[in-house]
């Protein structure tokens, strides 16, 4: 009896403690998952946007770069999407496959604070698949050259290269200058498939063709920045292996490499490295174009704010992606973690219009253009563009062989978008 | 009770470890079996008529697919270097420490255990630094005895090696604490009757200690080798299975194609590869066990 009396209790409790659940269920809360700083810099947001709302409670949580396309695609194999969430704009093709993203057209059509025209036409077309609207960008990520302005006057340059011959000189004549055979004029990872497809755009190639259905890497076009871009490695202008160096920064303060190509959130780290009398002695520079002296197409790249199509909460879901992207708001974001904002208004704030590191990206972000968006992107770009990238550059292939075995390789990945666009069995 | 009541009895009492190994063990292996003969992939995962039942296509690609059979490659080169290895150190390392000649040897034992101990991942990172082209403490040694500088995990060559020695280090206290206990084992009054016949020290080693030993080391060998054939965690922290995939394990590529790219119908047929494999050096194993001991 004692013990019937005591499991009567506990059963008791446990009912007071699920019914306590579901009361708190009755004030609005919202999912949100953000990656690394940026998931850090909405927890200490929200609570504006909490007071401005009462009622409704947004819950943060930080997910690692390094696994969020895992983790976002299992929550959504197991229904645990959160309402609203980061979304790099390179993935959102295979979200916007698996159904997870609510078309947001309709909210943009009757939204105050959120319009096309607010935003990079480049970037903002990252969002964009078959005239749906899949995400609001939320900020920047474009690649640029970043340089030692002493090295460049060394070598008889007052300002950066402005087309691939130029990049190419000056990289000869600082290998020239430089007597330590340690030290490179340029960084171009082999790790990293961006600086071969960038130099592919700037070409002109198209990467993919036939409704993004078939490869198109052996292309004349493509195969002209890669002969480019392999003079470096085989001249011994940008170091082969990726650990030589503890950091880029380090590198470059050191004076063992003078330039590289890369995003906005290395100015933060730069201006940390380059202190003293080297403070002045760095510069950014939109990318040099292929054929004349200008500005080359670069990634469109960055992460998007997207909802859940499952979300049971859609209207109060979209109010915090208006919050977050309200000028105001962006230029908050700016300054806690570095990052680019997106919206055009936000540029015009005297903080970032007096940097003189970010003007070049605002130069550049006229010239980006979007990777292809298909589902299949990451993984062609991940684990075939880098492969074969990297045989060219150790020459384990010749150029020719490599970019055959590359489109036969990404004609296959693609196969069964062929299959499901002949049977008519994808969503567009 | 009657034979047949006992049965049952025994079933119902088996009933909840069987209905937990059924569901958690024998139901989600049949799915990756039946995933297997499927394109089950990321346009599938939320729309299940875009699946195709494809046959034995999966396998027929594997057999093609020139980064499986490097993955393979790396994984036999891993075991066959890095299990002998990993024993040999352990032994002398036993050796040592069962020597009368050390003392302290609490602080020994605790010393070489630690690694075993301590997280993976912090160690891979601090071998990182050690590993460091221009800074690492590596070839700062290597320098003394004027060898060049290695890039020991961008470089192809170097990378598997780089691994195999760190591995080794970090895993060898665990044999080694076996070997002490196998060697403590040993009666004293063997080694004292060879010693009176006349015995060096190597024949004492070689006629005494090996034989003695032979149980723990088939012990420690199987336990080793069923270890390595999953190495994942080292190369997915340190090199991501790179350079030029000189480090990617058979269960790195299962992981990447799984759960990176969500070929789950590629990465179960590689799931099942590996199971044959691991099946038939348990068989190999246990022939040599009998031909041993038998």
């Amino acid at each position: 009896m004692k013990k019937l009396l005591l499991l009567f209790v506990v059963f008791q409790t446990l009912i007071l403690l699920t019914a306590s659940c579901v009361t708190n269920k009755e004030a609005d809360v919202i999912r949100f998952w953000g990656m690394g700083v940026e998931g850090e810099a909405v927890g200490k947001l929200v609570a504006e946007f909490e007071k401005e709302n009462p009622g409704v409670k947004v819950k943060v949580q930080m997910i690692p770069w390094t696994a969020a396309q895992e983790k976002l695609i299992s929550a959504y194999a197991s229904g645990n999407l959160p309402d609203v969430f980061q979304l790099g704009n390179t993935w959102i093709p295979q979200f916007k496959e698996l159904d997870a993203l609510e078309k947001l057209n309709g909210y943009v059509l009757d939204s105050k604070t959120i319009s096309q025209d607010s935003y990079f036409p480049g970037i903002w077309e990252t969002n964009v698949i078959q005239d749906g609207i899949y995400g609001i960008p939320w900020y920047i990520d474009t690649r640029v050259l970043f340089y030692r302005v002493d090295d460049l006057q060394k070598a008889g340059y007052s300002s950066a290269p402005a087309s691939w011959k130029e990049l190419y000189e000056v990289a000869r004549k600082i290998k020239s200058i430089k007597s330590d055979k340690n030290k490179y004029p340029i960084f171009l990872p082999t790790n990293d498939w961006s600086v071969f497809v960038i130099f592919g755009m700037q070409a002109g190639a198209d990467l993919l063709t036939n409704d993004y259905t078939y490869g198109h890497f052996n292309s004349p076009e493509f195969k002209r920045a890669v002969n480019y871009l392999l003079k470096f490695y085989k001249n011994g202008l940008t170091p082969k292996g990726f650990t030589a160096f503890n950091n880029i920064y380090q590198a470059m303060a050191e004076g063992y490499i003078s330039m590289f190509i890369s995003g906005p959130w290395n100015i933060k780290e730069m201006k940390k490295w380059m202190k003293g009398n080297l403070k002045d002695k760095w510069m950014t520079s939109p990318l040099p174009a292929a054929d004349t002296n200008g500005i080359g197409v670069s990634l469109a790249g960055g992460s998007s704010i997207v909802m859940n199509s499952q979300s049971g909460n859609k209207h109060t879901a979209w109010k915090l992606i208006e919050f977050l992207s309200r000028p105001t708001i962006q230029l908050k974001f700016f300054r806690m973690v570095d990052d680019l904002p997106a919206r055009r208004e936000a540029w015009e704030s005297p903080e970032i219009k007096r940097d003189k590191f970010i003007k070049a990206f605002f130069k550049q972000l006229n010239h980006v253009k979007p990777v292809p968006k298909v589902p299949e992107w990451e993984r062609i770009a991940f684990s075939k563009i880098q492969k074969y990238m990297e045989y060219i550059v150790y020459e384990k292939m010749s150029v020719e062989t490599a970019l055959k075995k590359l489109d036969e390789e990404v004609n296959s990945v693609l196969e069964k978008r062929r299959w499901l666009i002949k049977h008519g069995r994808i969503n567009e | 009770m009657n034979n047949k009541n006992l049965k049952y009895s025994a079933m119902l009492f088996l009933s909840p470890a069987l209905l937990a190994i059924f569901a958690f063990f024998f139901l989600p292996v049949l799915a990756a079996f039946v995933m297997s003969f499927t394109d089950f992939d990321i346009y599938s995962l939320n729309h299940l008529w875009r699946v195709r039942f494809i046959g034995f296509e999966n396998y027929k690609k594997l057999l093609d697919d020139p980064v499986f059979w490097k993955s393979l490659f790396n994984t036999f080169y891993y075991v066959i270097i890095a299990g002998p290895l990993s024993v040999i150190v352990s032994l002398c390392a036993a050796l040592m420490l069962n020597s009368k000649l050390i003392k302290f040897k609490a602080i020994f034992r605790l010393t070489y255990f630690m690694p075993v101990v301590t997280t993976l991942v912090a160690v891979a990172i601090v071998w990182r630094f050690i590993y460091h082209p221009r800074f690492g403490l590596f070839n700062y040694l290597l320098g003394f005895l004027g060898i060049d500088p290695v890039d020991w995990l961008g470089d192809p060559d170097y990378a598997m090696p780089a691994i195999i020695i760190m591995t080794v280090w970090k895993n060898f206290g665990y044999n080694m604490i076996i070997f002490i206990a196998g060697l403590q084992n040993i009666p004293e009054y063997l080694y004292e009757a060879a010693i009176l016949d006349g015995a060096n020290k190597f024949q004492l080693f070689r006629n005494i200690t090996l034989p003695m030993l032979a149980p723990t080391m088939l012990f420690v060998g199987i336990v080793t080798m069923i270890g390595f054939f999953q190495i994942f965690t080292e190369p997915y922290v340190m090199t991501q299975g790179g350079p030029l995939d000189s480090t990617l394990s058979i269960v790195l590529y299962m992981y990447r194609e799984g759960f990176r790219w969500w070929n789950m119908g590629y990465s179960a047929s590689i799931a099942f590869v590996l199971f044959i494999i691991i099946f038939l050096g348990t068989i190999i194993q246990f022939k040599f066990q009998k031909r041993i001991f038998g």
